[in-house]
């Protein structure tokens, strides 16, 4: 999964959260809960979407790195290489 | 022969639109079966019975908007006879008639002085049953509304949105809760260093799906600390104070299309943080989406309302009748904390009380905030 595709999963899971929002005009660098009107619980649901359709677990002391689109579309897509690199070495390794 | 009638879901509440039913003439139904559909300013609700027995008679079509208390179907017992001759299938709204309303003999008395008719009142006695009080609420000097008849205006007025619907309900309760409720606040600054320590322990050892939130440990221990001042759960009705036996919690959701509802976490006392969390969200998902049941709605005993979200720092609320209580909370937020003969930076919540005087005093309503405090300092597992 390329990072074009974690983004348009997370505005995907964006607009499940706020069906009235534009996608169009989320800025990529404003907080998610200030642009999109979102509260702890909706953050929440978020970031449990995102670990059940993408696989990606966001640790609470993580948050942070979460709050703008462009920052999450760069933490999970980052975690997605990571786990594909992983992944690729241990099938080199077992080759 | 029972009656299931238009359900009172809160004080705001006047009329609702039955939209769906989900049962048939002679279709046997089971004591907290969602039967009906109804649409109210609150949305779509799903309405439960609370009898068993055997559907005799559906009494109002779907589209049609009756008052509460208004007669939607009866039920027969599941060995009683059917009723010989059937009432017209959709009465108009107004065939409440006024002998089926249930009503207090002081409140019928005080109806005829006034002139108030009682199918027109909401009940919030025991079984929807019109009290003394519900009288003299409808009897009261209304303020003008946009639904009032008067003479047409020059230029028609848009039609109103939704939104604006629940507005105006909102206010109509608001307003007879501070015409009726002696008011007092009283408010106390909690250290949740020791809360959020807990939280965050408890966080990494959940799943991602099972998280919990600061508000579901701030409704624990709101739920905790009334079982203990029970005098701040409960209802004010027919000049009198009567304790609820169970905490169920109202919990202040704001929808997304503005205006907010407040259904019940039932039996909040006796669940832990895990539970609170996930009741809350589902009732969160299901008040943004459609699907309350009325029984949500209808029996909150104590309500909490947080806008620490938004950034605010102190909520001072208003109470929702016939509750005598309602619980504030505003940001979590880094301050300095004296303590120990040091100054500390440590995580705080403003948190208020707003209680009826008719129902308690500050001192009970001080014991209520001491306990919720250290309930919060000494968090337990779900």
């Amino acid at each position: 999964m390329n990072r074009d595709e974690v983004r348009e999963a997370v505005l995907s899971i964006l607009g499940e959260i706020a069906p009235e929002v534009d996608r169009s005009t989320i800025r990529a660098d404003a907080d998610l809960r200030d642009e999109l009107d979102i509260d702890s619980m909706d953050f929440l649901r978020l970031v449990v979407r995102i670990d059940e359709r993408l696989g990606v677990a966001i640790p609470e002391a993580d948050y942070p790195s979460v709050r703008t689109l462009a920052g999450c579309v760069a933490y999970v897509a980052g975690k997605v290489a990571s786990r594909a690199a992983e992944g690729a070495a241990e099938g080199a390794r077992t080759a | 022969m029972a009656e299931f009638r238009m359900p009172s879901l809160g004080a705001d509440m006047e009329a609702g639109t039955l939209v769906e039913w989900r049962v048939g003439k002679g279709d046997p139904v089971r004591r907290g079966q969602v039967i009906a559909v109804v649409e109210t300013d609150k949305g779509a609700i799903e309405v439960e019975i609370w009898e068993d027995g055997v559907v005799d008679e559906i009494a109002v079509q779907p589209g049609t908007k009756v008052p509460v208390g208004t007669v939607l179907a009866r039920l027969r017992g599941a060995g009683e006879a059917p009723a010989a001759a059937a009432a017209p299938e959709t009465p108009a709204p107004s065939a409440a008639a006024p002998e089926r309303v249930r009503a207090s003999p002081a409140a019928r008395a005080r109806a005829r002085e006034l002139g108030v008719d009682l199918a027109s009142v909401r009940g919030t006695g025991p079984g929807g049953a019109v009290t003394l009080g519900d009288v003299e609420a409808r009897g009261a000097p209304a303020p003008p509304t946009p639904r009032a008849e008067a003479p047409a205006p020059a230029r028609p007025p848009a039609a109103p949105p939704a939104a604006a619907g629940m507005r105006q309900a909102i206010g109509a309760a608001m307003a007879r809760s501070k015409r009726e409720i002696p008011h007092y606040y009283l408010g106390t600054e909690v250290d949740l260093s020791e809360t959020l320590a807990w939280l965050a322990r408890e966080n990494e050892r959940r799943s991602v799906a099972e998280r919990l939130l600061p508000a579901a440990v701030l409704l624990w221990a709101v739920a905790r600390a009334a079982r203990e001042v029970p005098e701040v759960n409960g209802f004010f009705l027919d000049g009198a104070f009567r304790p609820a036996g169970a905490v169920h919690l109202g919990v202040a959701i704001a929808l997304r299309q503005g205006g907010l509802v407040a259904p019940a976490i039932h039996g909040a006392d006796g669940k832990g943080p895990g539970e609170i969390m996930r009741d809350l969200n589902d009732l969160v998902l299901r008040a943004r989406k459609g699907g309350l049941r009325s029984s949500e709605l209808s029996d909150p005993t104590l309500t909490v309302t947080s806008l620490g979200d938004l950034g605010v720092g102190t909520v001072y609320g208003v109470i929702y009748p016939p509750q005598v209580a309602l619980v504030g909370f505003g940001r979590i937020q880094e301050r300095p904390w004296a303590a120990g003969g040091k100054v500390e930076v440590r995580p705080v919540v403003h948190a208020t009380l707003s209680g009826d005087h008719r129902a308690s005093d500050g001192i009970r309503g001080a014991q209520f905030l001491a306990a919720l405090e250290r309930f919060l300092r000494a968090p337990e597992g779900p």
